[in-house]
């Protein structure tokens, strides 16, 4: 493998029924970062069925340049077709780097597609630069440079891990959805097109979609609120929810929780919050009665304001927190949304 | 009907993580378990053997101790294990741990290969997928119900937002949530039998069809360059007061950080 034949850092760009995903552009924004690092430009790579309309709006996200694999083969995500799409785009088009979101899809996708190109990938990265491997130099060994490193959490959050990929091209990564800042879009930017398509020949591998059951949408994606007012175990029923509604609207917030009320059955798992749910950065959280497990935590650290509400002084979830208060939520939560309703009342 | 599960033996992190004084993980003192995903994934075996009939054998790769993953499925339910153990395969990153475990399923005849969606200790998801590519064969990964349909199986595929049901022809991997089922317990006949039976332990010699470049550390493509534990952002105010002060507290550091 020639590694220097490899050039630029080239995103995989989701879309599921022809709407790009959230994720796509999020990894738009980092692949500009490490793009510039590198003096090179950005590819989105476009996979599905009827998509190349949606090129410009990956241009607008900072795409330099979109690859777009349009088949009829391609319309529902199946892992072989679109194994086959990216792989035949890594194997022709050689990128340095290739990134793709962590999502239900990717995590199939970048898999299967790592082994079918014989590369590394890493997992779940929340955090990825351009440095040297080893990151000191080491007597003996040849420190390498413009290398990309991954980092990851590992052990359900305790553990903290920088990955390179050092001898294999492209560096992969799954990335984690929600981590990765967007930029502002850049309105009427036009993508430099390229279409390819590598053939679909279907054998054993195409897997047959005999249904698609979509689950009702909730309002809002967790991921996307600004503010979260969530619940555990601590509220106590689902009916009292109603008091983390009420401030939740008052601030215009949405209401997610902690795995132990999606396991009681309280609300469903889109609004989880943790480990094995969603990874949120809202500017304002709110940890009503949630003792703060590590794995909650891992999924909610980043936020720029937590505030706590909790009964229990020793709670782990103080450890985090910026503002907590020791006390019983049923008294304070309510009074929190009236006073806050008339300061919001009053600054008007 | 022959399936194959692949089983990890990992270090309880839900049941309770241990730090060592300086911070770092004890996990000496962790107890060890049959990985979640992976026991789901047994589960479902098991649950199709007791349906249609078949002969469950599970996989693990790891240090001698993991024997005892196996024998906890053999006590279970499965019909045969297979450990495979070799200080060469150590230090192993995904690729080089699928490229292993596929060279040991080489050897075996399966119809269906099932593994646990990951690990609680890696959280990559990568194993199964990666598995499948090695062997050639479909994969459904996040399988939420599987069901067998003459020489097919249909499976719930899980997403964020729906779910797909797809049919593959078998041979086929499929990659088991937790959620897909509650594992059955071990009975104590179970367990009397499993340690009677005879455990098949595989190390390099025995993989079929793999290269020595790509196996262990030295195989691994993805290389650590810095692990450390967490460094958590350290904690804030925490105030014990009476509700309204509680409420004043709360809504005069939202205006300080300008939220309201």
């Amino acid at each position: 493998m020639n590694l220097e034949e490899y050039k630029g850092v080239y995103v995989f760009a989701q879309q599921v029924d022809n709407e790009i995903s959230s994720i796509a552009f999020e990894l738009l924004g980092k692949a500009k970062d490490l793009a510039k690092d590198l003096n090179t430009d950005v590819t989105a790579v476009l996979i599905g069925s009827g998509v190349k309309g949606l090129a410009d709006q990956l241009a607008e996200y900072g795409a330099d340049k979109v690859i777009v694999v349009d088949d009829p083969e391609l319309k529902d995500y199946r892992t072989e077709p679109y194994a086959h799409a990216l792989a035949s785009v890594i194997n022709k088009y050689k990128p340095e780097i290739m990134l793709v979101g962590a999502t239900a899809i990717g995590r199939d996708l970048g898999p299967r597609v790592s082994a079918r190109v014989a590369t590394g990938l890493t997992a779940d990265c929340t955090v990825l630069e351009i440095g040297d491997f080893p990151l000191q130099a080491v007597p003996g060994q040849e420190q390498l440079h413009n290398q990309l490193l991954m980092t990851r959490p590992a052990f359900g959050g305790n553990t903290i891990a920088t990955i390179a990929c050092p001898y294999n091209r492209p560096q992969m990564a799954t990335v984690r959805a929600g981590v990765m800042q967007k930029i502002d879009p850049i309105k009427g930017a036009k993508a430099n097109v390229e279409e390819f398509n590598p053939g679909f020949t279907p054998d054993n591998k195409y897997v047959e979609i005999l249904d698609i059951v979509k689950s009702v949408a909730e309002t809002v994606d967790i991921m996307d609120a600004k503010i979260l007012v969530s619940g555990g175990r601590g509220v106590g029923s689902p009916e009292n929810f109603k008091i983390l509604e009420d401030l939740a609207e008052v601030l215009g917030g949405t209401v997610s929780c902690s795995r132990a009320v999606v396991d009681s059955g309280w609300k469903p798992k889109d609004l989880q919050v943790g480990q094995t749910g969603k990874t949120v950065r809202p500017n304002v959280y709110f940890a009503i009665g949630i003792s703060g497990a590590i794995q909650h935590v891992a999924g909610m650290e980043e936020s720029d304001i937590i505030v706590a509400i909790n009964k229990d002084a020793d709670a782990p979830i103080f450890d985090v927190a910026d503002y907590g208060v020791v006390g019983d939520l049923n008294k304070i939560v309510p009074k929190l949304t009236e006073a806050l309703k008339a300061e919001i009342a009053a600054a008007k | 009907m022959k399936i194959v599960v692949c089983v990890k033996q990992v270090p309880d992190t839900a049941g309770g993580v241990k730090f060592n004084p300086d911070g770092t993980l004890d996990r000496g003192a962790m107890l060890t378990i049959m990985n979640p995903d992976d026991k789901a994934g047994l589960e479902a075996a098991l649950r199709l053997k007791d349906q249609y009939g078949a002969e469950v054998t599970v996989v693990t790769m790891g240090l001698p101790k993991a024997e005892e993953v196996l024998r906890e499925a053999m006590a279970m339910g499965a019909d045969k294990g297979v450990l495979v153990t070799d200080r060469v395969l150590g230090g192993a990153d995904t690729w080089a741990t699928s490229t292993t475990l596929a060279g040991a399923i080489r050897n075996l005849e399966y119809d269906l290969i099932i593994t646990g969606r990951q690990a609680i200790d890696g959280d990559t998801a990568q194993v199964g997928p990666q598995i499948s590519e090695h062997l050639d064969i479909p994969v459904i990964s996040y399988a939420q119900d599987i069901k067998i349909e003459g020489d097919s199986v249909v499976v719930e595929r899980q997403y964020e937002d729906r779910y797909h049901v797809v049919k593959a022809k078998m041979p086929c991997l499929i990659t088991a949530l937790s959620e897909l089922n509650e594992p059955r317990y071990m009975t104590p006949g179970g367990i009397f039998d499993a340690y009677k039976q005879e455990i098949t332990v595989w190390g390099r010699a025995d993989l079929k069809d793999v290269d020595d470049a790509n196996l262990g550390l030295k195989g691994s493509p993805t290389k650590i360059a810095k692990a450390s534990d967490k460094v958590r952002k350290g904690a804030g105010e925490k105030v014990s007061l009476d509700p309204d002060e509680s409420v004043s507290y709360i809504v005069d550091k939202l205006k300080v950080k300008h939220v309201i």
